[in-house]
């Protein structure tokens, strides 16, 4: 039988972690379906369609299916399950509100958050904010997977011509009722999928202190962490945090600033490629992880930090 | 209103994890054990809506092994009104969790269920939104704020994106990040009346449910460890190495 993924978009086009999924389906089988639900959604399909690693779309429209509430997706979603092997999905907060409410109804025990595929039924999977790796083999009829979008590189995005199929809405979910989205637009790449991130900890001391972080950013091209302490103190909004909790990232560089490094910190972050640790306490655990760890007072280093920056000829972007 | 919350007992999340050398699992033996993190925030959120007079009771249930109880005794000293411990031996899947839940939900007909949005032992993040499948309840996950309006709750939930705000009929779940709020500590006085507030023992294999495995754990092992790296003398050096040893800028 053939995997379903579940396509992540906002209805004008796919969410970039659709394609680690997709690679992750792929890897299970080579027969991977992608069923798509939204509304005015066909913009999306068509990028769906596009991913050679995808043979059929299956698209589902419906008013109540434009902001993705996983009560109203289920439905659909267990229906179509009885012609496939596996449904697969991201770990991030879209896949993780959705693929238990499935997994309920198929009575599948899910195997969430992967971060390889073994074979079609065994997954590699990290558990205690990956202190630990398990390997976990599924005797479920059924598999119900999320993967770690960053464990998994993107699919190519274009040469495939996969059919797109109608799929009938199911009966509406009424006593879930959307409000509001507050999203935080920035022209800075995504946290996700940056290939730099400079992160901010408790020692920025204030909100307005992150535009030293801001600077630096814009200057390498990267995208904004925090911990969770800042992000608990206010110092910057929920959607920066990288942890056990918040996002996971894998950029070429992270820099981590003021980050004393708490176990469910560094769960976020420590497959980084190079990172970098500046702080003023040398005993803080985030330099055991740092390739390259500064022992100093971040209000002196980050203005440092820029200067030489500055007087780089070139800077990769 | 009635207020139901799960909690789980874990390994605190201050200690550092060890793996068994046969690769069976982690070491729990003489490990500090504690609360679920957010499992303290979904307490803390019911006790704050009974204090604000818009709940009447707030039950803690706990499925555990014996010492797992101390969670829910951990609750009544917060405030919960009494607890129900149901007694298993091992661990459980999420799945097998929400289905013993289900059973207790039926039971007690609470109005809401509150729980931690994800254990930081397995790091499943599923039994909430398990529950609120098996029951076809709405599922409010990830909650950083909850106003209790009659029979109607409106939530703030933390989304990738930023903040994303639902309205959910009761009866419903709602999983809690560590954000929704600042729990408690227990004051003496507190922890010695918790001690006379009621815990009902219930065995699982009295629910009638089917709690068997469906995963396998092959192995457990170690992540692979960094190398060590080095310290720099000062941001010059730094910026340096970045950019000719590393080539990441």
């Amino acid at each position: 039988m053939a995997i379903l993924l579940i396509a992540e978009h906002n209805n004008k086009e796919l969410r970039p972690f659709t394609l680690n999924a997709a690679t992750a389906a792929s890897q299970i089988d080579s027969d991977v379906h992608a069923v798509i639900i939204g509304q005015n959604s066909a913009d999306a399909a068509k990028q769906l369609s596009e991913l050679p690693v995808v043979k059929k779309v299956l698209s589902v429209e419906a008013d109540y299916y434009e902001n993705f509430t996983a009560e109203n997706f289920t439905p659909v979603i267990v229906k179509l399950a009885e012609n496939y092997s596996h449904i697969v999905c991201s770990a991030n907060t879209f896949g993780k509100n959705l693929m238990p409410r499935i997994a309920a109804h198929l009575d599948t025990s899910q195997v969430s958050d992967i971060i390889k595929v073994i074979s079609p039924d065994t997954f590699l999977r990290p558990i205690y904010a990956g202190n630990a790796f398990a390997t976990i083999k599924s005797n479920d009829a059924k598999k119900c997977v999320t993967i770690r979008p960053t464990s998994f590189d993107p699919c190519e995005s274009t040469g495939g011509s996969a059919p797109i199929e109608k799929v009938d809405a199911s009966e509406e979910f009424s006593n879930t009722k959307f409000i509001k989205r507050e999203e935080i637009k920035s022209d800075r790449p995504e946290l996700g999928t940056a290939r730099i991130v400079v992160s901010g900890g408790r020692g920025m001391q204030s909100g307005d202190n992150f535009k030293l972080i801001t600077e630096i950013a814009d200057k390498l091209g990267a995208a904004i962490g925090a911990s969770r302490a800042a992000v608990d103190a206010g110092y910057i909004s929920n959607d920066h945090q990288v942890g056990q909790t918040g996002k996971v990232v894998v950029p070429d560089l992270y820099i981590a600033v003021g980050i004393s490094g708490a176990i469910q910190h560094l769960a976020g972050m420590k497959e980084s490629k190079v990172i970098v640790a500046i702080n003023k306490d040398g005993e803080a655990p985030i330099f055991s992880v740092a390739d390259y760890g500064l022992e100093a007072d971040l209000f002196e280093a980050l203005p440092q930090f820029m200067e030489e920056l500055n007087k780089l000829n070139t800077i990769q972007k | 209103m009635k207020i139901l919350v799960a909690v789980k007992r874990v390994i605190d999340y201050n200690v550092q994890i060890r793996v068994k050398e046969d690769g069976t699992g982690v070491v729990t033996d003489n490990v500090k054990m504690s609360t679920n993190p957010p499992d303290d925030n979904a307490i803390e959120e019911a006790v704050k809506i009974k204090e604000a007079g818009k709940a009447t009771e707030v039950v803690a249930v706990t499925v555990g092994e014996e010492k797992a109880q101390e969670t829910v005794r951990k609750a009544l000293a917060v405030g919960a009104d009494r607890g129900i411990h149901v007694k298993v031996e091992g661990t459980l899947e999420p799945l097998a969790v929400s289905k013993i839940l289900q059973k207790i939900v039926d039971k007690e007909k609470p109005d809401l269920v509150f729980m931690g949005k994800q254990a930081i032992d397995d790091d499943c993040n599923q039994t909430g939104q398990m529950l609120s499948a098996l029951l076809n309840w709405p599922q409010a996950t990830f909650a950083s704020k909850i106003d209790v309006k009659d029979n109607k709750l409106e939530v703030t939930r933390e989304i990738d994106e930023g903040l994303e705000t639902i309205e959910i009929n009761v009866p419903a779940i709602v999983t809690c990040d560590l954000r929704l709020n600042e729990p408690r500590y227990a004051s003496l006085p507190n922890i010695m009346k918790a001690k006379k507030k009621p815990i009902e023992e219930i065995a699982a294999s009295d629910l009638g449910v089917d709690v068997s495995p469906r995963l396998e754990q092959l192995k457990v092992e170690e992540p692979p460890k960094r190398k060590a790296g080095i310290k720099v003398a000062n941001v010059a050096e730094l910026v340096q190495k970045l950019k000719n040893e590393a080539k990441v800028i």
